[in-house]
């Protein structure tokens, strides 16, 4: 276990490294700082709304992370697939779910730094008012959860081609399906059709439903539960989609 | 464990790999021990890259066996994967690292640390001449330090079996003489097999050769005994000035099969393989008899592209498609 950890650590490493030898990092971080500055404060109306929290922050995360985080993953596996060095990953003594783990786990440090990195719409809030710190701190916590539940999407649809472009819009597709299954005009259509219970079967299926609690202050275990799942799920569909990409 | 021929280090047996309705490999079984330089020989789309990437266990095999010094690799993969070194195709690396960082990640996913790291990136770096680079980006490099960047790669960890994919492929005359060099050096007591479709190689590095052909080796052994499946092999071509009727004279030898006239040059081919022999004693016996004034005699040896030619060439239906073995 104690390989299987190293392993993991030099894959992470050298993934995390690639990011920032290249600019993708660096625009990457700028364009999301950007972001959800515009969202929070502009369309999000954070100061007219005159409440100390950042439910204009957090409410965006699902829209933004859409499309950014897709954007981090889609090189993840395709690249590797595209260049060939697949061949070498795999070849090594190490098994497919280390290298797996080692890639996911490296994009998903990287966007937590993004995160970390807007730090200073958590002091704003604190120095314009009193928000209740605990209830952002689950915010964070949750937003850090979605992000993983899509890049583990992304991870799995980046392993069924060698085109990033592809891979890209297969993840934006696959994560708006989790946003929409919860999402109150979606759920509000629904309910014409579909009994109540089936309504809710299907929200229970989206990041909206279980990130809105983590946005409320509310760290519930069926909720991190939730996203482990989502993220569990797509990385064992990721190594099978390699095993059976190997097989030609 | 003991090498030799009951425990080989690598032993194939009746291996086939499908894609969908095409066997790109298809019953092919062969085994290499220690000491054996083996070159791959085949046209392109043969399965040479198929049966290597089924070696490497990098695919899996549709059926039959692959052991690598005694671990089966669908079995025990990461055993047999340890004691294997590998070059793959047209030579993948990380662009963005620089040759040191990626030979230290290599060095690394071997299970190799701190001072056994950078000695063994020293050590490959200084075998593949990449001494001068180790701080450049592999993206800034031409071909040739690429590929051998990534056969430093293959070598960091000093390992019992090399797999080399094309390992000459890109690379200028000098730089292939230094690799084949390097090849025939670690043969010597490892096990080396490396594809190409360079016949010199084959002479130059190998102890024994396959061909391989739509899947099924065509021809497996040494380069002189595969030269000798030449139509040329054993033929004498002499030179003999002032006898006008030396070629029906030689004709009529019971030897010969035919002789053939190049210029001032008359080449007698024997009658078959086996008479290679006799031929030369009776050419030699005849022209001492007839004191004829010999200008110059030789043996031919065959040549492998003949040999090649001859046994993979028969392809005049429309090729099947060869996309699907290349990814």
């Amino acid at each position: 276990m104690n390989t299987a950890a190293s392993h993991i650590k030099t894959i992470a490493k050298r993934e995390l490294s690639s990011y920032f030898t290249s600019p993708v990092a660096y625009v990457f971080l700028v364009i999301f700082l950007l972001l959800t500055g515009f969202f929070t404060f502009t369309a999000g109306q954070f100061f007219e709304r005159g409440e100390a929290s950042l439910a204009a922050f957090f409410g965006w995360h699902p829209w933004l992370y859409l499309v950014l985080v897709p954007a981090v993953g889609m090189r993840l596996w395709s690249e590797e697939r595209r260049s060939g060095t697949l061949e070498l990953l795999l070849t090594f003594p190490i098994n497919a779910w280390e290298a797996i783990l080692g890639k996911f786990l490296a994009s998903w440090i990287f966007l937590a730094l993004a995160l970390a990195l807007t730090f200073p719409v958590a002091i704003t809030a604190n120095w314009l008012g009193d928000p209740d710190n605990g209830q952002i701190v689950a915010g964070y916590a949750g937003s850090l959860m979605l992000a993983g539940a899509y890049l583990a999407i992304t991870c799995m649809t980046s392993a069924l081609t060698r085109n990033q472009v592809i891979a890209f819009i297969l993840s934006v597709v696959a994560c708006l399906f989790l946003i929409l299954a919860g999402f109150n005009p979606v759920t509000d259509l629904l309910t014409r059709w579909a009994s109540p219970a089936v309504v809710e079967t299907i929200a229970a299926f989206s990041v909206v439903t279980h990130f809105d609690g983590f946005q409320k202050g509310v760290i519930d275990t069926r909720d991190l539960l939730y996203f482990a799942s989502v993220i569990g799920f797509a990385l064992f569909a990721t190594s099978i989609i390699l095993r059976n990409r190997r097989a030609g | 464990m003991a090498d030799g021929p009951q425990n080989p280090m690598i032993r194939i047996e009746n291996l086939v790999k499908a894609f969908g309705a095409k066997r790109a490999v298809d019953g092919v079984s062969f085994s290499v021990e220690r000491g054996e330089v083996l070159g791959f020989l085949g046209p392109n789309g043969a399965g040479k890259s198929t049966t290597m990437r089924m070696i490497t266990g990098f695919l899996p095999a549709t059926d039959g066996r692959v052991s690598v010094g005694g671990f089966d690799v669908a079995e025990s993969p990461l055993e047999a994967k340890r004691l294997i070194g590998y070059l793959p195709e047209n030579a993948p690396s990380y662009p963005d690292m620089s040759v040191r960082g990626f030979l230290s990640f290599a060095a690394e996913m071997r299970g190799l640390d701190g001072g056994a790291r950078k000695k063994a990136v020293g050590r490959v770096a200084e075998l593949c001449f990449l001494a001068s680079v180790l701080h450049q980006s592999i993206d800034t490099l031409s071909k040739g330090y690429r590929h051998r960047t990534c056969l430093a790669q293959a070598l960091i960890h000093d390992p019992e079996v090399l797999i080399l994919d094309e390992p000459t492929d890109g690379l200028d005359p000098n730089q292939k003489h230094e690799v084949r060099n390097l090849i025939r050096d670690m043969g010597k007591n490892k096990v080396v097999v490396f594809s190409t479709h360079i016949l010199e190689e084959v002479d130059a590095a190998c102890t024994r050769a396959i061909i391989i052909d739509r899947g099924r080796i065509v021809a497996n052994g040494t380069p002189a005994e595969l030269r000798a499946k030449s139509e040329i092999a054993g033929a004498m071509t002499l030179q003999i000035a002032g006898v006008p009727d030396a070629a029906a004279r030689l004709a009529a030898l019971p030897a010969a099969r035919k002789v053939e006239p190049l210029g001032a040059l008359l080449r007698v081919y024997p009658k078959d393989a086996l008479a290679a022999a006799e031929l030369a004693r009776s050419v030699i016996e005849l022209v001492n008899r007839e004191g004829w004034k010999l200008e110059s005699m030789r043996t031919e040896e065959g040549h492998l592209d003949e040999v090649f030619r001859r046994i993979t060439l028969p392809d005049t239906a429309p090729a099947p498609s060869t996309s699907a073995v290349k990814r």
